[in-house]
């Protein structure tokens, strides 16, 4: 018997020192990221500078590949001023991007990083022509176009360049609300209870002008009444791509079908059908 | 006999038929079930069954569609679902905790007898070979203390799936729904691996000699194809997890159960298991040896269990050598498969944990190294090696200390102050990659030197070219350590990180040209050497409690490096493709996964030592009573 104790005490012994170990580092939790509200009302863009300096710190996880060397697995992004850097790559005979100023390339470098790789950070193998960079608008970083913005915007402040980036819109908002991932993520946001709700809710209104015939990316709708009946405004929603207003490519969203809900649609046609000029 | 054909020729017909009817009726009723999940997203069925919209032109869709109709590109297009936070079951505790206790018990126990057939097998042909009846005796009793494992295994697998099932109901749907009938399958090999594990073990002395040997011997190569099947199936649901294969960006099977299967982590994860399997089973049998040798004063008992816990040692250690390899070969991949998955691992909130695990490991390669010294004293040829021991101690110790060494400490202004920066001068290069690198490998030479001068000890080598060999021998491992040293300080400090990663590559190459180098020179060199006389039993009862700590070890680093695994997903059940959204999707502090790896860690070894009495138990006999029933 005293074998057994003596066994077992050694076991256990042993197992309360490792145990003691894990309580002698420090302990941090990682948290999955939380989506932020936020007040287009009262945002400044010092507060907009501010959120894009934390999402680079945290919901982006820049910092665990962009570090000082010889700890990074990516250029050093804190440490140089960026605007000057990308007005420099911008110069390099080796971009094949589209970019055309400093804004655009942080854009384009954080949505597809492969259009310019920097000498000596590409994916093994591929000769620098491949970025090991995930692209931040998809999973699993997953930032929406007003974070990016945001990011950009801190990405152009922190070294005390201009910031070119503009304000978010409404628009913008709505988009993030619509692509939550907090507690309920993954669910359709609650109905609204107005047309000029639901337009603002599925953006409608960054693509169609409501009140001209101006071309945003899709025609004017504001004699979009007089042009179609309720049958056809409801098929351009919910199938868009069946007939294509002359001159304009199929670029409307095909899923609004399953994501409106019927009374959504219905006040959205019945809003555009009294919309005759 | 023509009428009994006919009649025989009838009844399998009939047996034809029934079974196409039985296939049809099934296909009909999977048919029917599967669109139920699978339609949700189409327009037509959200919107038309209300009556009022539908497409224009289009006919009103139908409620239920006829079955079929449903094999459209929308039944296999059906993306994860993603659960909101009302969506987990809530039982008033957390349901991670509940997951991770079952999950890792049927871990410990699905390694355990993973592993002990397989072992077990090599030592039963090795008494084949032999023609040494105490191998097939001691393989027997591997088979006996380890028969309860696979109940026990079961047990918790059982739990775990219905614990799953409740906890993270939308998961699981998914889980099912991806993997299909290839779950089927996976149960259906329980029923092989029970077949060949019952008439393996309760076969072995039936099937004992000639011939029948080899049946029992194809039987027990039978029972680890089962489970190495079984085991290779598992681990595609948890590579899956990490780097999902064969489905689309939002999580819709677009690939065959194979593309499925077979993600980028599968092959490297099956290797690390595999491998590891064997070192803990070697390490949990060779602590119920050592038990066994304490526990007993017969002489003749001592030295079976030594005999015993010397080879379960070598079993634990020989597996345990190459491991960091497979795991180097893991890291690599996750690396080449998502750089920011690595780097959550390796440098990012886990990053701390390879501090626990270089303690776990330290305490490994001591704990082997010192059995391996205690049991020099089995013979006296081993007092030419003594001062050489002096030298590997001092280098395991000192390579510990680097590999235990943090980079960054947390610390407040007045002790960075104090410090002069937020590392140390000179402990806090000593934190980083290219230190440890040289450490751990340097610990892996050591300990194969232990190993070699332990194996040489009983014997001399009488070949004319023994002290060519041993000068060979000599120049191999410090042209080893030279070179180790040198790839991890010039690479690792004077040149950027890519190189630094490269680096690593040739170091561990070299560690294993040491090895083969050893094994090469030692089998040619001492192939008709004299042997001088071992005395099994006669090692000191301190040296026993190294088998204990070797499996404690094995254990906790096994719930910690499977936590680490688990982990880098963050806050995804499916990575990229299935979010989690529950209570707890964030990765605790290393405090509490300490706790609940504790938690585990003792449970198994309460388990354990259930499993080991009713091993005893069978062998076990009461004292017939006396007349009037007092015994």
């Amino acid at each position: 018997m005293s074998v057994l104790f003596k066994t077992l005490g050694f076991s256990l012994a042993l197992t309360l020192l490792f145990t003691l170990v894990t309580y002698l580092l420090p302990q941090v939790k990682g948290e999955a990221p939380v989506e932020k509200k936020v007040d287009l009302g009262s945002l400044t863009m010092e507060d907009f500078i501010a959120m894009g300096d934390d999402i680079f710190h945290n919901k982006g996880t820049c910092t665990l590949c962009h570090k000082p060397a010889p700890l990074g697995r990516a250029p050093d992004i804190e440490g140089g001023d960026m605007a000057v850097m990308a007005a420099e790559r911008l110069k390099d005979a080796r971009y094949k991007g589209e970019a055309k100023d400093v804004e655009s390339y942080l854009r384009e470098s954080l949505i597809d990083p492969s259009k310019y790789v920097v000498a000596g950070w590409g994916k093994k193998g591929s000769n620098d022509s491949e970025s090991p960079m995930p692209h931040v608008d998809k999973p699993p970083i997953q930032l929406s176009s007003m974070e990016i913005d945001a990011v950009i915007a801190w990405l152009q402040a922190k070294d005390g360049n201009e910031v070119t980036v503009a304000l978010p819109s409404p628009e913008a908002a709505a988009e993030v609300a619509a692509a939550s991932t907090g507690g309920d993520a993954g669910k359709a946001p609650a109905p609204v209870a107005t047309a000029a709700e639901a337009l603002v809710k599925y953006a409608c209104v960054s693509c169609h002008a409501m009140d001209s015939k101006d071309i945003l990316v899709g025609p004017g709708l504001v004699d979009v009444g007089s042009r179609l009946g309720i049958k056809e405004l409801r098929q351009s929603i919910i199938d868009p791509n069946a007939v294509v207003a002359e001159g304009f490519t199929p670029a409307m969203p095909s899923d609004f079908a399953s994501k409106m809900t019927v009374k959504e649609l219905e006040m959205i046609v019945n809003y555009l059908a009294e919309k005759k000029g | 006999m023509l009428q009994q054909t006919l009649i025989t020729d009838k009844v399998g017909a009939a047996h034809w038929v029934l079974a196409l009817f039985s296939l049809i009726l099934m296909s009909s009723i999977v048919l029917a079930v599967k669109p139920a999940y699978a339609g949700m997203g189409s327009a037509e069925e959200r919107i038309a069954p209300v009556g009022e919209v539908r497409l224009q032109g289009q006919p009103p869709a139908e409620i239920a569609p006829a079955p079929a109709e449903l094999e459209t590109e929308d039944v296999d297009l059906a993306a994860a679902p993603q659960p909101g936070r009302k969506d987990y079951p809530n039982i008033g505790m957390s349901s991670r905790a509940i997951v991770w206790v079952l999950a890792q018990m049927h871990l410990f126990f699905g390694a355990l007898v993973l592993a002990v057939p397989l072992f077990v097998l090599m030592i039963e042909l090795v008494g084949v070979y032999t023609d040494d009846d105490r191998y097939d005796d001691m393989a027997h009793e591997f088979m006996k203390i380890s028969l309860t494992g696979f109940s026990i295994t079961a047990i918790f697998g059982g739990s775990l799936t219905l614990a799953l099932f409740m906890l993270y109901p939308d998961f699981m749907g998914y889980m099912m729904h991806v993997f299909g009938t290839q779950v089927l399958v996976y149960a259906s090999l329980f029923f092989f691996e029970s077949f060949f594990l019952y008439t393996y073990y309760y076969g072995w002395n039936a099937f004992r000699y000639g011939n029948l040997k080899w049946v029992h011997l194809t039987l027990g190569l039978l029972l680890n194809a089962s489970g190495l099947t079984i085991m290779v199936l598992a681990n595609s649901w948890a590579t899956f997890m990490m780097a999902p294969s064969g489905v689309n960006e939002v999580g819709a099977v677009v690939g065959n159960i194979w593309e499925i299967m077979k993600g980028p982590l599968w092959n490297p994860i099956n290797l690390h298991r595999f491998v590891a399997n064997i070192a803990f089973g070697g390490a949990v049998v060779g602590a119920y040896a050592a038990f066994k040798f304490l526990s007993s004063k017969d002489p003749e008992t001592r030295a079976h269990y030594d005999w015993m816990g010397y080879t379960s040692n070598f079993i634990a250690i020989l597996a345990f050598l190459p491991l960091p390899f497979a795991g180097y070969w893991l890291m690599a991949e996750i690396y080449a498969y998502s750089q920011q998955m690595g780097i959550t691992a390796m440098g990012g909130i886990l990053a701390w944990l390879f501090i626990v695990q270089a303690v776990l490991i330290g305490t490994i390669l001591l704990a082997g190294n010192f059995y391996l010294w205690s049991g020099m004293s089995r013979t006296e040829g081993s007092v030419r090696y003594k001062g050489l021991i002096k030298v590997i101690a001092f280098v395991l110790v000192v390579s510990f200390l680097i590999w235990v060494t943090p980079h960054t400490l947390i610390l407040s202004a007045s002790e960075i102050s104090l410090l002069g920066g937020s590392h140390h001068h000179i402990l806090g290069p000593l934190g980083i990659m290219p230190a440890k690198n040289i450490a751990v490998n340097l610990m892996l030479i050591a300990t194969f030197l232990s190993f070699q001068l332990y194996r040489r000890s009983d014997k001399v080598a009488t070949v004319r070219w023994a002290p060519l060999g041993n000068a060979l021998m000599v120049a191999v491992y410090v042209a080893a350590v030279v070179n180790i040293i040198f790839l991890g300080v010039y690479y690792g400090y004077f040149t950027n990180t890519v190189y630094k990663v490269g680096s690593s590559v040739a170091q561990v190459s070299t560690t294993l040209v040491v090895i083969v180098a050893g094994l090469v020179i030692d089998t040619l060199m001492f192939k008709k050497a004299k042997i001088l006389p071992s005395h099994w039993g006669r090692i000191p009862d301190r040296s026993q409690y190294a088998l204990f700590a070797l499996p404690i070890a094995f254990t906790w680093l096994m719930a910690l490096m499977g936590y680490v695994r688990s982990s880098v997903k963050t806050h995804w059940h499916v990575y990229t493709v299935m979010k989690d959204n529950s209570p707890d999707n964030f990765i605790p502090t290393i405090g509490y996964a300490g706790n609940m790896i504790t938690l585990v860690t003792i449970l198994f070894l309460l388990c354990v030592l259930f499993m080991f009495w009713v091993a005893n138990l069978s062998g076990s006999k009461q004292p017939q009573p006396a007349a009037g029933g007092k015994a």
